[in-house]
């Protein structure tokens, strides 16, 4: 099957791991890399990741898709290098929880003053 | 998996697209556009409807980045009991999600992620309405029925929305109560129209959602 390539891949890059390390990573969970951490022992892909998130900020979402890797890959990734304490992640909102009134009064000042 | 810097999208160029008045984004020589310093929330909406009902122009229209893409691999291994045996194509789909994204002030940003609605049982799915805010239901008024599926999703999961009827050249128009009726939508449901291609009336149907979202009785709640 033609389709197989990007199937293959998420297992080596994860070492055959489905779930990552912790389960609280959220697709806008922010994602910064912590400095002059020693890369030696990461494989290429956690390298990889850790080089995007030396320049600042990304969202979960955002460093899959310039990884080029799916969503639950990058998770895994994350849970390890967050582990081993080359990245630093700051969670949105609690899932779990209601946004607050004063967030989404926030949201919505934000919005209007883009008109 | 990102669009290439040069991607075209239909209606891209547009004066006045991904200005926004605080820290200019950080943009690095591979054309990442990083977060502001700042940032300290990041909070997130769906952009939702069925097939080609304007959910990516949308995203695009409103996002300061070019939009991105991920895509994640499935294996459909429990697609039926009784197919458990030679099946002849033990399918692999793709499924995939755009995104956007809008810093809105100092220390907040908004994703905006285009749903759709047929990946109802993926992880992706799950990934993107667990802890957003709500969701903007797009429709097409050549085919609101169409538009019953996702509604009916959002109201299993709970996610509060608002719809949006993208004004697509040449679709008929209906009085307001005829579309309230057609979609059978609930009296408090936000309607609005909207132009998918156009940067304030996208962003003033985001206001509509977002001006429900806090009027709702919950949205008073401690969290």
């Amino acid at each position: 099957m033609g389709g197989d390539r990007g199937l293959v891949r998420p297992y080596v890059v994860t070492n055959g791991r489905f779930e990552p390390t912790r389960n609280t990573f959220d697709l806008v969970t922010l994602v910064t890399a912590v400095p002059d951490r020693p890369v030696r022992t990461l494989s290429p892909e956690q390298r990889r990741m850790v080089d995007l998130c030396t320049h600042g900020a990304l969202s979960l979402a955002e460093v899959a898709a310039h990884l080029g890797l799916p969503l639950s890959v990058a998770k895994v990734l994350l849970g390890d290098l967050v582990d081993s304490g080359h990245l630093l992640t700051r969670a949105p909102i609690p899932a779990a929880q209601l946004p607050t009134s004063q967030l989404l009064q926030e949201v919505l000042d934000g919005l209007r003053a883009r008109l | 998996m990102a669009f290439g810097p040069g991607s075209e999208r239909d209606g891209g160029a547009r004066p006045g697209v991904s200005s926004p008045n605080v820290d200019s984004p950080n943009v690095d020589s591979a054309g990442v556009s990083y977060l502001g310093g700042g940032v300290q929330t990041a909070v997130k909406l769906l952009v939702t409807g069925h097939f080609a009902v304007g959910k990516t122009t949308f995203v695009g229209t409103l996002s300061e980045i070019e939009p991105l893409r991920t895509e994640e691999p499935m294996t459909e291994a429990s697609v039926a009991v009784d197919d458990l045996t030679g099946v002849p194509d033990k399918a692999t789909t793709t499924v995939a999600m755009d995104f956007g994204r809008l810093t809105l002030s100092q220390s907040l940003v908004l994703y905006l992620f285009g749903a759709p609605g047929q990946q109802r049982f993926t992880p992706l799915w799950r990934d993107m309405t667990l802890g957003a805010l709500g969701a903007l239901v797009l429709a097409d008024t050549r085919r609101l029925e169409h538009s019953f599926p996702v509604m009916d999703l959002l109201e299993e999961h709970g996610l509060p929305y608002a719809v949006a009827v993208n004004r697509f050249d040449g679709a008929p128009e209906f009085a307001e109560a005829e579309l309230r009726e057609a979609l059978d939508l609930l009296p408090s449901t936000p309607l609005v129209s909207c132009d998918a291609r156009d940067r304030e009336s996208a962003t003033r149907a985001l206001i509509s959602l977002v001006q429900y979202l806090l009027n709702r009785p919950e949205a008073a709640e401690p969290a």
